[in-house]
Parts: C-alpha cells; structure tokens; sequence
C-alpha cells in the first residue's frame, strides 16, 4: 500500500468531555484513519472523561449561547438561566441522545471501538490523570500515557495538528 | 453488478464512510462495491475519500434522497 513516505499523519490534543465535544475527535480520527491517515489523539483535563470505560457524557445549556434544539417544528435557544433550574440539563442531554439515535448518528461508543479498530493511537495525559486522580483501571484498554514532550515530537511529525 | 452491496441508508456522517471502508476490506483487488445511503454529505465524502485513498470512485448516482456509489478497490 503507501509507503511511509506518503502516508499522513493528523494529531489532536483533546481537551473537551462533553457530549458535543466528544463528537469532533472522534469523527475526524476515525474518518481521517479510513482515509489512510495515521492518527494520534492527545487526551487531557476533561477529555480523559473520553476514555473512560463507562461513558455518562452530558451537555450543558449553560456557556452554549449558540445552542437550538429543534423542538416543536423550530428552533429553540437555550439561556444560561435556565441550566440553573434543576432538571434543565440532564433533559438537554437526553434530548441531544435522542435525537442523536433519530438521526442515525454513531454512538461516542461505537465511533471509539472503530478508532481503536483502526490503529487509532491514544495517549492519556499523565499530568492530568494524576491532577484528576485518575488511574489507568478507570480507563479503556488501548490508551498509553504520556506527557507534552510525548506529544510535540508526535505533532512536529504530523500534517495535520488540531487542538479541540 | 457491484461485488459486494453495503447498504448505510439512514446513517449519518461518518459511519457511511467508515462502513465503506471495512466492507472494501473484503472486496478483492480490482472488484467493486456499491454503497446506498440517504446522508447528503455522503456525495461528496465518498469523492474525498476516492480521492484521498486512491480507490475509484465509477459511478455517482442520485434517486430523490437516495444516493448509491460504486467505488473499485484499487490496491
């Protein structure tokens, strides 16, 4: 196939871990490993909640000025306000897997068994699984842990570098 | 007739893709699958991904919300 001459390489340091957030990484990773790329992905602070085995991953109406549910045939924006009202979020998020399921999107889930299906490489930051008091028990199989010097010598070999 | 038929209607963005790929695994050299999807996105991707992978892309056909592609497995 290509020789290591020609193959791409993407990297991105993963810094989000909620529900929406978790989508970005994990589409382009898997994507761009289908296309050929090899992939690496940095996780840290909130987004080892990503590797977790157990995945609860949530949205918040609160900071997402930009957030429109589609509900009773429009669109309706959520204020900060109302993340205060006890209910409010746990019902945005089961409102987003819903529609998530609906619309015939991949599970957090499955999007990352295909990444590691795909040779994807994972890398959990050590720092910040020690700030968080994290241990590699709570985390999938798959990823290693490493720190920032890890990462930069990954990133000044890739084409590709993002930081979500 | 297509080797092999992958069905992903009703999936969205990126599972036809990566649905695509798996299955052209099993697609010998020089055969062809042919992908039905009703993702929009789809229509471009799979010109991305023929482009990108050196597959080839033989035909591109659009049926009201249906979109099908037949895709070579070139190496």
């Amino acid at each position: 196939m290509a020789d290591d001459t020609n193959t791409k390489r993407m990297s991105m340091i993963v810094t989000k871990g909620t529900l929406d957030w978790a989508y970005p990484p994990f589409i382009l990773a898997t994507t761009a490993a289908a296309m050929g790329l090899e992939v690496t992905m940095f996780f840290t602070f909130y987004g080892l909640t990503l590797l977790k085995k157990k995945l609860d991953l949530k949205i918040s109406t609160l900071g997402n000025p930009a957030m429109e549910m589609p509900m009773f045939g429009m669109h309706i924006g959520m204020p900060n306000l109302v993340s205060a009202l006890p209910g409010v979020d746990a019902a945005a998020t089961t409102m987003m897997k819903n529609l998530i399921k609906k619309k015939g999107v991949a599970s957090i889930e499955e999007l990352r068994s295909m990444a590691l299906e795909a040779d994807v490489k994972m890398i959990a930051c050590q720092m910040t699984m020690d700030l968080f008091e994290y241990t590699k028990d709570d985390m999938i199989e798959g990823p290693v842990l490493g720190g920032a010097a890890t990462y930069i010598e990954t990133a000044t070999k890739s084409d590709i570098n993002l930081f979500i | 007739m297509a080797d092999q038929v992958l069905d992903v209607k009703g999936l969205n963005c990126p599972l036809p893709i990566l649905r695509a790929k798996k299955a052209l695994k099993d697609v010998t050299v020089g055969g062809t699958l042919e992908v039905i999807a009703t993702d929009p996105g789809a229509v471009k991707d799979f010109e991305a991904f023929c482009r990108t992978t050196g597959h080839e892309l033989l035909e591109s056909k659009t049926e009201g919300k249906v979109f099908s592609f037949v895709i070579k497995r070139t190496a």
